[in-house]
């Protein structure tokens, strides 16, 4: 997807909580990332890591929590879990599902020093 | 010096002047309490920890924890929840520019496509089409001002957003192209972003709704390969029309596919060179003007 300018959104928070709470370091930070959210980890793990230099996250462990896909079926009128975007309904196998969730994207917290 | 109090080194009982690692190198004997600190701090106190000495010697470590400082009624580890979306910024300055849109009953479209789809060309149909009404148009490439050329060829007000290495507008951009131009109230502002079916979904610019464009030519497949695009736009528009008899093509099949990852998106096949299906295009157009000045 645009991993770098993910990237680049964290550091502008790490930075605005930095003022806000006083903080020097970051030691780890916690992301939440829907299944839906297109987020390639691996380009983001690479991002994270250049775009963080000269910033309080600086060498920062990132950890990536993943958060279950979810659609409503307009075949059963389920909201369902779902692994992939274009997995039919796993209670009636309808195949027309809008996606209601998974799509997130955002900072859970910052262990901080 | 410390980077708290700004004291200096540590002073040895001589008043000899050494710094802490020197006396711990030299084996001697030190005390380096700051001089705000009572001489013996009552016990627990929160900053003092034992690193090996054995108690009870004179002996206070400041700093040891992992912040290598010590800052008093600071703890030296902290969690902060923040719970903020990563592109809260961008959806903050979107909320922004969708606010004076709405005030202003400008009904702005946000066109995403691949590079090729024929969205500028829709576009010059589209502006020759609407005639008098008002409309402008930001345009967003990563390099040229081609296609505000071709758009202001039509005699219609046209910014050029060059993303350079970028791959999509975001709102911050198109929020400075809307201070530019100044769009007149109930008026269009078409947005052209840049050709990509992928970063283009993530980045709410302030728009009443996304248009993905797709031509024939590019495959039925696309919807399937790039879901988030098609999820996230409100009409698809099927170009290209008149080439669907030279590439076997079907029609049935990319709708389908389109139902598929977005059950609730419009769609309109078009011809943007023929002409076939803008008269759709513009009912389109003009109900979704008229939700906007409602």
């Amino acid at each position: 997807m645009h991993e770098m300018s993910l990237a680049e959104g964290i550091r502008s928070i790490v930075q605005d909580q930095a003022r806000a709470h006083g903080f020097a370091r970051v030691t780890v930070l916690r992301l939440e990332i829907g299944r839906f959210a297109g987020v390639e980890k691996p380009a983001l793990e690479f991002a994270f890591d250049v775009v963080m230099r000269g910033s309080p996250a600086e060498g920062a462990r990132l950890e990536m929590i993943d958060l279950p896909g979810k659609a409503l079926c307009y075949d059963c009128g389920k909201t369902v879990e779902l692994d992939h975007r274009l997995a039919p309904c796993p209670l009636c196998g309808g195949g027309k599902l809008i996606a209601q969730g998974g799509d997130e994207m955002r900072i859970k917290d910052m262990e901080v020093l | 010096m410390c980077t708290v109090c700004g004291c200096g080194d540590t002073v040895l009982a001589d008043g000899t002047p050494i710094s802490h690692d020197e006396a711990h190198r030299l084996g001697l004997a030190h005390s380096h309490v700051p001089a705000f600190q009572p001489a013996a701090p009552a016990l627990p106190f929160p900053h003092v920890q034992a690193t090996g000495h054995a108690r009870g010697h004179d002996h206070h470590h400041y700093g040891t924890g992992p912040a290598g400082v010590s800052v008093p009624g600071m703890t030296q580890e902290r969690l902060i929840e923040v719970e903020t979306g990563i592109l809260a910024k961008n959806d903050s300055i979107a909320a922004a520019n969708r606010r004076v849109l709405r005030a202003l009953g400008v009904l702005a479209l946000n066109l995403v496509s691949s590079p090729g789809s024929g969205k500028t060309t829709l576009l010059c149909r589209t502006i020759e089409a609407l005639g008098d009404a008002p409309l402008a148009v930001i345009e967003g490439d990563q390099q040229t001002s081609a296609d505000a050329d071709r758009i202001r060829a039509t005699g219609a007000r046209a910014i050029q957003i060059n993303t350079g290495k970028g791959c999509h507008l975001d709102a911050a951009m198109v929020g400075h192209a809307i201070d530019a131009l100044r769009p007149r109230p109930g008026s269009y502002l078409f947005v052209e972003n840049v050709g990509n079916l992928v970063c283009p979904a993530g980045f709410d610019l302030g728009e009443a709704a996304k248009v993905a464009i797709l031509s024939v030519t590019e495959g039925e497949d696309k919807p399937l390969k790039y879901p988030d695009m098609f999820t996230a736009a409100r009409l698809a528009i099927l170009n290209k029309t008149d080439l669907a008899p030279h590439c076997d093509v079907d029609l049935d099949l990319y709708e389908a596919n389109l139902r598929r990852v977005n059950p609730g998106i419009d769609i309109i096949r078009l011809s943007a060179r023929t002409g076939e299906g803008m008269a759709v295009w513009l009912d389109w157009l003009r109900a979704r003007a008229a939700e906007a000045q409602a």
